[in-house]
């Protein structure tokens, strides 16, 4: 079974994953990462591990693994 | 889906880009098409100077960093002394299509086997914002406060239009405004190295990117605006041609 | 080997060939277009790459990559055509790359014209581009040497990882001499470690920018004025003609130094003491040639076809204005031994 793994110290913010998660398992975590900007945090439980934040994610902050 | 960053990006690099750039996607997408090929250690990149030369921190290939508007002509020079790299140019909308058109149309017309690859943010990027051959009509940026108006700033330039007239290997533009779309236009990199392998020759992938910071909008705001991009800006494959 | 006879830019085109060079882009442009013709046909013989490119700008940033990937590259051009090639110099001086560049020099600012010139001297040995460089500068003045210079600005381009420009002129790249040719030698692309190619099995990425960017700015400082004052050491040029007694020294390179050689024999015939300095490397300026005159010595006529009389600043510096420099210059015209002659009897009678 695979699983959504985010590297969150290399968050910028942009929350493009929030935008684009087709099951809203993504969500600002309104919480600030090491870079200062707000990051983003996962529902496991939505999470359908599709690959769009994959895909989206201009820092390399999200993996499915 | 199994979904890993690919063995040319530096994780641990610094990534240099704006949030909610697209640079970053297209580094990956050119790190994923080479490892899909097995050609990562044949890879040579030639930078621009603007955004896009931060992928010489975040890509692990041996890249070299050409003059503003001339990674296109350097990448042929490249190419042309060393036949078994691929070599790869990577310039922006501004480098491409204004300052460096001249080497953009003539690599072209002598069908040198590289891939441009043209990142479009329709605008200057590291400069601050200002109009390029590609910004909307209408559209301000910080040298068109008023917004670019054609009769005075010109047309804007659909490299397509020119570029599919010439007997060239490879010609699309794809877009990284959604997950389907970023699918595609990895589809359309990696089919352009493969001509570059098969020694088809010329090949310029042309990607519609945003830019929040330049455009003065949110990055979600900036994916809504890429819709208005590729109204001006036609996605797809518009040459295609089979091996030499 | 046995002379041949042959026109000047091509025996530095064919002696280009001979030390290795397999690569040219350029851009025609009178006087100098015989060299991208020699190359049209010479280098598809010998395996190299040859491209017309779409304009100087072109021709000088395609070398750029050729040159970084290792090869021995070549760009040539003249006036205009030599403006706008300086963006692509700044960049190989900043990069720590080597290339060799010809300024076939004409007369003039603007168009000018395609006759014989010397007034890109300060745009040669300046650093003619944006930035703080200058570049080793080679100035030829017979069909000979313009071979014998191609053959080594390669291996002074690689020996110091910096551009070597070769400045001739329309007379020396036009006129037809005996040449002897240097033998053909193999060049290994393979041979520098900083050459970009594809990576073998285990290696390091390899990547060329700003070499600033690399080594930090402050590093850079010192890496940069030991690399200049190593180039000043090592690399004066220069050919001293009967300066052991000559009250006057000419200073003359190029075309002008054979008018300047004539008019020593002319006036040591008179029984005047006229000596001649002739610059081989224009930078580094050959400062020591200068320190090695005697103190008989009451002044220097700088020869040069330059209205401006653009090399008098070099040696006035090289020679601290113990005594005047006078300036010689013409434009359209190759100096006169006449005139030269003129000239020298003037300065003797003021002092």
């Amino acid at each position: 079974m695979s699983k959504i793994v985010l590297s969150l110290e290399r968050c910028k913010g942009c929350h493009l994953c929030v935008s684009v998660c087709p099951t809203k398992a993504l969500t600002p975590s309104g919480e600030l990462g090491e870079k200062g900007y707000e990051t983003v945090r996962v529902d496991e439980e939505k999470c359908v591990q599709c690959g769009s934040c994959y895909r989206m994610c201009p820092d390399y902050v999200i993996e499915i693994l | 889906m199994k979904c890993s960053v690919p063995n040319g990006v530096n994780t641990s690099a610094h990534i240099g880009w704006c949030p909610g750039c697209g640079h970053g996607i297209i580094a990956r997408l050119v790190a994923e098409a080479a490892q899909a090929l097995g050609i990562e250690d044949r890879i040579i990149m030639v930078e621009d100077v603007a955004c896009g030369e931060f992928a010489q921190n975040v890509l692990q290939f041996n890249s070299i960093g050409a003059a503003h508007g001339r990674p296109i002509i350097t990448a042929a020079g490249a190419k042309r002394v060393r036949p078994d790299a691929i070599v790869i140019a990577h310039p922006g909308d501004g480098s491409a299509y204004s300052i460096g058109m001249e080497s953009t149309i003539h690599c072209a017309l002598r069908n040198e086997n590289i891939l441009a690859l043209v990142v479009n943010n329709s605008v200057f990027g590291m400069t601050g914002g200002q109009m390029s051959p590609t910004s909307l009509p209408n559209m301000k940026t910080t040298s068109s406060p008023h917004g670019r108006d054609v009769t005075k700033n010109g047309n804007i330039f659909d490299a397509m239009k020119v570029l599919s007239q010439l007997d060239i290997a490879y010609l699309a533009r794809g877009s990284v405004e959604s997950p389907a779309q970023v699918i595609k236009t990895g589809k359309m990199i990696q089919k352009a190295l493969e001509k570059q392998m098969n020694n088809e020759g010329f090949c310029l992938v042309e990607v519609l990117s945003p830019c929040p910071t330049n455009w003065n909008l949110t990055p979600q705001e900036a994916l809504e605006f890429m819709k208005e991009q590729e109204k001006y800006f036609q996605l797809g494959e518009f040459v295609d041609k089979g091996g030499k | 080997m046995a002379k041949v006879l042959m026109k000047g830019n091509e025996a530095f085109a064919e002696a280009c060939i001979r030390a290795g060079c397999r690569f040219f882009s350029g851009y025609p442009i009178t006087p100098q277009t015989e060299i991208l013709e020699y190359m049209s046909w010479r280098m598809e013989e010998v395996g190299g790459q040859f491209v017309q490119t779409e304009s100087e700008v072109a021709g000088i940033n395609m070398l750029f990559g050729a040159a970084c990937c290792g090869a021995r590259a070549l760009t040539t051009s003249a006036g205009p055509g030599f403006s706008l090639k300086q963006e692509g110099i700044s960049y190989l001086c900043g990069n720590d790359i080597p290339a060799v560049i010809a300024d076939v020099m004409r007369i003039g600012s603007g168009l000018g014209d395609i006759f014989q010139g010397q007034g890109d001297y300060w745009q040669l040995t300046r650093g003619g581009g944006h930035g703080d460089y200058r570049t080793i500068v080679l100035a030829p003045a017979s069909v000979q040497e313009n071979a014998d210079l191609a053959y080594l600005s390669f291996d002074l381009a690689e020996k110091y990882r910096h551009p070597v420009l070769v400045g001739s002129d329309a007379a020396i790249g036009q006129m037809v001499e005996p040449v002897e040719l240097p033998e053909m030698r193999e060049y290994d692309m393979n041979s520098h470690d900083w050459a970009i190619a594809p990576r073998k099995q285990g290696e390091e990425q390899k990547v060329i920018w700003n070499t600033y960017y690399t080594i930090g700015a402050d590093t850079y400082m010192d890496y940069l004025k030991d690399k200049y004052r190593t180039i000043e050491e090592n690399e004066q040029r220069w050919e001293s003609v009967q300066t052991e007694d000559a009250e006057i020294v000419l200073v003359a390179y190029g075309i002008s130094s054979r008018v300047s050689k004539a008019a020593v024999k002319q006036a040591r015939a008179k029984g005047i003491k006229l000596g001649l300095i002739r610059p081989i490397t224009l930078w580094p300026f050959p400062k020591k040639a200068f320190e090695q005159l005697g103190s008989q010595v009451k002044g220097f006529l700088c020869v040069e076809m330059s209205i401006l009389g653009q090399m008098c600043d070099d040696v006035i510096l090289a020679t601290g204005n113990k005594h005047p420099v006078e300036s010689y210059g013409e434009f359209a015209n190759v100096p006169s031994e006449e005139v030269i002659l003129e000239k020298v009897q003037q300065m003797l009678k003021q002092d």
